[in-house]
């Protein structure tokens, strides 16, 4: 075989490999993944699908109950939208009142039943802006 | 006043990178007067870059808080090495420090290339000038982010330092990881200046090479920090968690990884010429959109951010940088293409070929983890992440081949390498390897977790491959000048600290590896409710707690626990985790139980040993404390107040209160009475704490082998050390500037590497007589060019053979 042509089938070949890692990436990034659902879009979750929330913790709903954490999250734009939480494991430093979280986890009658050591703080903007000075750390 | 005149020092640094960029642009057509000034006008922007930093950190040393920047970021309770580094956790300054980080590695390039490269030197200089006119443009005009924006009254005290990044560490790391991102623009910028000159030969790549080193080191050394960080502050015990905002400073270290090795198939073989443009391109735009990503909420990340002004205009220079370098590459491709080809699979050019395309395919991996929320929003209209499980699974075989090849390598090499070399270099590697893996799945180690035992196999091959390159390039030294195996040692590493110092870096990574495989796969991990007294087992060892403590400090207070460990009988040690609950800034002085309102940062008492870590955070019970402290508060309100039954001092405080209001002279003599009032009754509620602690939470962790991520990573950045430093040789005579004097140098360098390669044994006799051969007949060829066809070949044959 002449080296040329050699070299064009091995292209093909590591291009093919390529292409099918690429796309078994693709496919099971989708089933993979989980959304992202605000409280009010989770009022009408599927029941056993997981999901990320996102959203703000709600003053004064953050109760301890030994190793169980109990809270409201809400929408970030609409404070009136909000779903109860119950939450064990990790609960990251800068976790508060008002707080911008996310949390894996299920929906259960109603409740948002984070699993266990998911539970993400965004911390207080580092980089303040003007409108958001007011509320950083 | 030295907001104003900083003010004016960051409008005149604008305008020298605009008139650097513009006159080295004038000096590309052969004008080397414009050339010249363009290059005093970048050491003039780096003055001038410099002023305005040295104001800034002035500002926040003095407690200046006209400036907004001090006073929205520092306080007068800020430690001062605190203030020092508060300028990068905010916006501006962090912008400051990135324009001024270029600007310094622009000049010392500039200052090194000077009278050469004549035709590439104006175009790098108006990319490097241009980049930097951007950011400082930026901070003049992109609105909210000028560092000297003023107050007017300034504040008494400024709102403070976010306390979770009060750690030595989240001091160095930001600016690790800037001048890592920042250095990749000068081999980038020398990169479209080589296209843009059509000076495709390997000269810009010898210039740049040490820039190239210098950014990945400082690169690494920030991501090394930051984890170091997150294990040791952020109490939840992990090291990297697959945050954006992680990722996004990975990935262009993971093309600068492959970056570093391919340049030196160009350099030697002057094979893969688009490939290096096109990777270094790659890891510029990654590190600018690094930059971008933390000051974008585009996606959600644990890194801090607010949506700020500056993100749409990087996104637009990330966008001009992609196309116009890719514009330029693709009208180059006919002088980028190389006449040679790789001779064989079995030589050091394609095993670099292989981890390149491995490291790539990490960081495409990456790439499409970090960004897929908005992938997933713009094909399913739901933004929805992956978690680090995806990321594991992907990465994991990814790195395990990594390991390998960072022992491959090594052992080949460059051409070819013949079935005999290959027996005699591989054997002894192979044989440990083995023995490693049938001691592992005998002992039971590795039975439940077949990555991590194929990580360990790997990791013994490739460190006991460096280990002979290492033995045997010593061996060799000592039997041509004696000595002993030590001093030989570091004789051949000093004689060649590029091949060697590449070594030592990859032994290691591949203990890095090994931490991380052993930590993250073997890894015991409790939550524990605890009373003083109590004890529980775990992984063999009982912690006790034994007491509780607290402490009382003007910036926070914290309560802990004095845990005792005791491991086969005998106390093995004492850790102390806490958690601090720091005193709110800004208006809100004078209540107690503001404390427990704002920010908390655990305090890990750890345990490091050479086998394993143990780990504790704990969360006290602080419900009592704090009833306790709001009671305290209406105490103090009441006192305010003058209501009736209250002690006599109180009318005391409350008129010297009322006067300071009116007087703002009087103002720091009643903070300073109200804060010891503060700390009194601090003081009181901290022992209330002594007297009824309560259960408290504790997370304890028992992680193998994690130290040896540390360890590993400072190895590596040792070896980085040892290649950057330049050999004496070549400090004493200037680097060749034309390019058959170029071709000449790069074609000694291969036949002193080949006679190493067959001085330790890599090369038989056989494969030696014939690459030797190979490569003079070249030398020659090129002196002939050289000579006008003259000569022929007395330079190639009268030097004298290398001493290795």
């Amino acid at each position: 075989m002449d080296p040329g042509r050699k070299r064009k089938i091995r292209l093909v070949v590591a291009l093919g490999v390529a292409v099918l890692l690429s796309s078994a990436l693709v496919y099971t990034s989708f089933s993979a993944s989980t959304e992202a659902k605000e409280p009010s879009e989770l009022l009408s979750a599927a029941p056993g699908a997981s999901y990320d929330l996102t959203g703000k913790v709600v003053p004064g709903s953050i109760q301890h109950q030994g190793e169980l954490l109990r809270f409201r999250v809400a929408d970030r734009d609409d404070a009136s939208k909000s779903i109860p939480v119950t939450y064990s494991g990790v609960v990251p430093d800068p976790f508060r009142d008002g707080r911008e979280i996310i949390l894996t986890g299920t929906v259960q009658n109603g409740v948002f039943v984070g699993e266990r050591d998911t539970l993400i703080t965004k911390c207080p903007s580092k980089f303040t802006t003007e409108s958001s000075a007011p509320d950083a750390g | 006043m030295p907001a104003s005149l900083g003010s004016a020092a960051l409008a005149l640094a604008f305008l020298a990178a605009v008139t650097a960029a513009v006159l080295a642009l004038l000096g590309s057509r052969g004008e080397q007067r414009w050339v010249d000034v363009s290059r005093r006008a970048v050491y003039a922007l780096c003055a001038l870059l410099t002023f305005c930093v040295v104001t800034v950190e002035i500002a926040f040393a003095g407690d200046d808080f006209s400036f907004e920047l001090v006073a929205q970021h520092s306080s007068i309770e800020t430690p001062a090495f605190y203030k020092l580094g508060a300028m990068w956790s905010s916006q501006e300054g962090s912008l400051l420090l990135w324009a001024w980080v270029l600007s310094i590695a622009a000049s010392v390039a500039l200052y090194a290339t000077r009278g050469k490269l004549r035709e590439v030197v104006p175009y790098a200089t108006a990319v490097m000038a241009g980049v930097a006119a951007f950011f400082t443009g930026l901070m003049l005009f992109a609105g909210g982010v000028n560092p000297f924006a003023t107050l007017s009254p300034a504040p008494l005290d400024g709102t403070g330092l976010n306390p979770l990044l009060q750690h030595p560490s989240m001091m160095i790391h930001p600016p690790m990881l800037y001048t890592g991102y920042v250095a990749f623009t000068i081999p980038f910028a020398f990169a479209i200046g080589a296209l843009a000159a059509r000076r495709l030969d390997a000269a810009w790549i010898r210039s740049t090479r040490r820039f190239a080193l210098i950014a990945w080191a400082f690169l690494g050394l920030g991501l090394l920090l930051g984890a170091r960080w997150s294990y040791t502050e952020l109490g939840w015990g992990g090291y990297w968690a697959w945050d954006p905002v992680e990722n996004a400073a990975l990935m262009p270290w993971l093309t600068g990884t492959a970056f570093l090795h391919s340049i030196m198939v160009q350099e030697k073989r002057g094979m893969l010429k688009a490939w290096n443009a096109s990777l270094i391109v790659a890891t510029f735009t990654l590190a600018l959109l690094g930059t971008f990503l933390v000051r974008s909420g585009v996606l959600q990340s644990i890194h801090a951010f607010g949506d700020s002004t500056v993100g749409p205009y990087i996104l637009g220079l990330i966008a001009v940088v992609l196309i116009g370098s890719t514009a330029l590459i693709v009208s180059r491709l006919d002088d980028l293409r190389s006449p040679k080809r790789i001779d064989s699979l079995a030589s050091r050019e394609a095993v670099f070929l292989v981890n390149n395309l491995l490291l790539v395919a990490l960081c495409a991996t990456i790439f499409w983890g970090t960004f897929f929320p908005l992938i997933s929003e713009l094909f399913t209209g739901e933004k929805a992440s992956l978690a680090a499980p995806w990321f594991d699974r992907y990465t994991t075989p990814l790195a395990i081949l990594l390991v390998l090849f960072t022992g491959i390598g090594p052992l080949l090499a460059w051409r070819r390498i013949s079935w005999v070399s290959a027996k005699r270099v591989f054997l002894v590697p192979a044989l440990v390897a083995l023995a490693v893996g049938i001691v592992l799945v005998l002992t039971g180690v590795a039975s439940e977790n077949l990555w991590a035992l194929a990580l360990f196999v790997f990791a013994a091959f490739s460190l006991t491959g460096l280990a002979q390159e290492f033995w045997r390039g010593a061996a060799a030294r000592r039997s041509l000048s004696g000595g002993s195996m030590p001093a030989a040692l570091l004789a051949v590493t000093s004689r060649n600290r590029r091949r060697y110092g590449g070594y030592v870096v990859h032994v290691g990574v591949a203990v890095l590896l090994i931490g991380i495989a052993a930590s993250s796969s073997f890894q015991t991990n409790r939550d524990l409710r605890l009373s003083p007294g109590e004890s529980a087992v775990i992984e063999g060892r009982t912690i006790v707690y034994e007491r509780p403590f607290v402490r009382v400090d003007p910036e926070a207070l914290t309560f802990g626990a004095v845990l005792g460990v005791e491991k086969d009988g005998e106390r093995a040690a004492t850790l102390r985790p806490s958690r601090r609950y720091f005193r709110p800034t800004g208006s809100e002085v004078g209540t107690i139980g503001g404390f427990f309102e704002g920010e908390a940062t655990s305090e890990v008492g750890l345990k490091a040993g050479p086998w394993s870590d143990l780990w504790t955070s704990m969360a006290p019970d602080i419900m009592a404390v704090r009833e306790r402290a709001q009671a305290a508060d209406r105490g103090f309100r009441a006192c305010m107040r003058g209501a009736p039954g209250t002690p006599p001092q109180c009318a005391q405080v409350s008129r010297l209160m009322r006067a300071a209001a009116a007087d703002p002279r009087l103002q720091p003599i009643a903070l300073a009475q109200i804060e010891r009032l503060q700390s009194a009754t601090a003081e009181q509620l901290a022992q209330g704490y002594l007297a009824d602690a309560g259960t408290a939470t504790f997370r304890v962790i028992v992680d193998p082998l994690v130290t040896w991520i540390w360890i590993g990573g400072l190895i590596a950045l040792t070896g980085a050390l040892i290649a950057i430093w330049p050999a004496r040789r070549a400090r004493r005579r200037p680097a060749a500037d034309g390019e058959l004097e170029a071709l000449k140098e790069a074609k000694y360098r291969e036949i002193r590497d080949a006679e190493l390669d067959h001085a330790a044994g890599k090369l038989s006799d056989e494969d030696f007589a014939l690459l030797d051969a190979e490569l003079r007949r070249e030398a020659v060829e090129i002196l002939d060019r050289a000579n006008g066809g003259s000569a022929n070949g007395h330079g190639a044959e009268g030097r004298p053979a290398h001493r290795v």
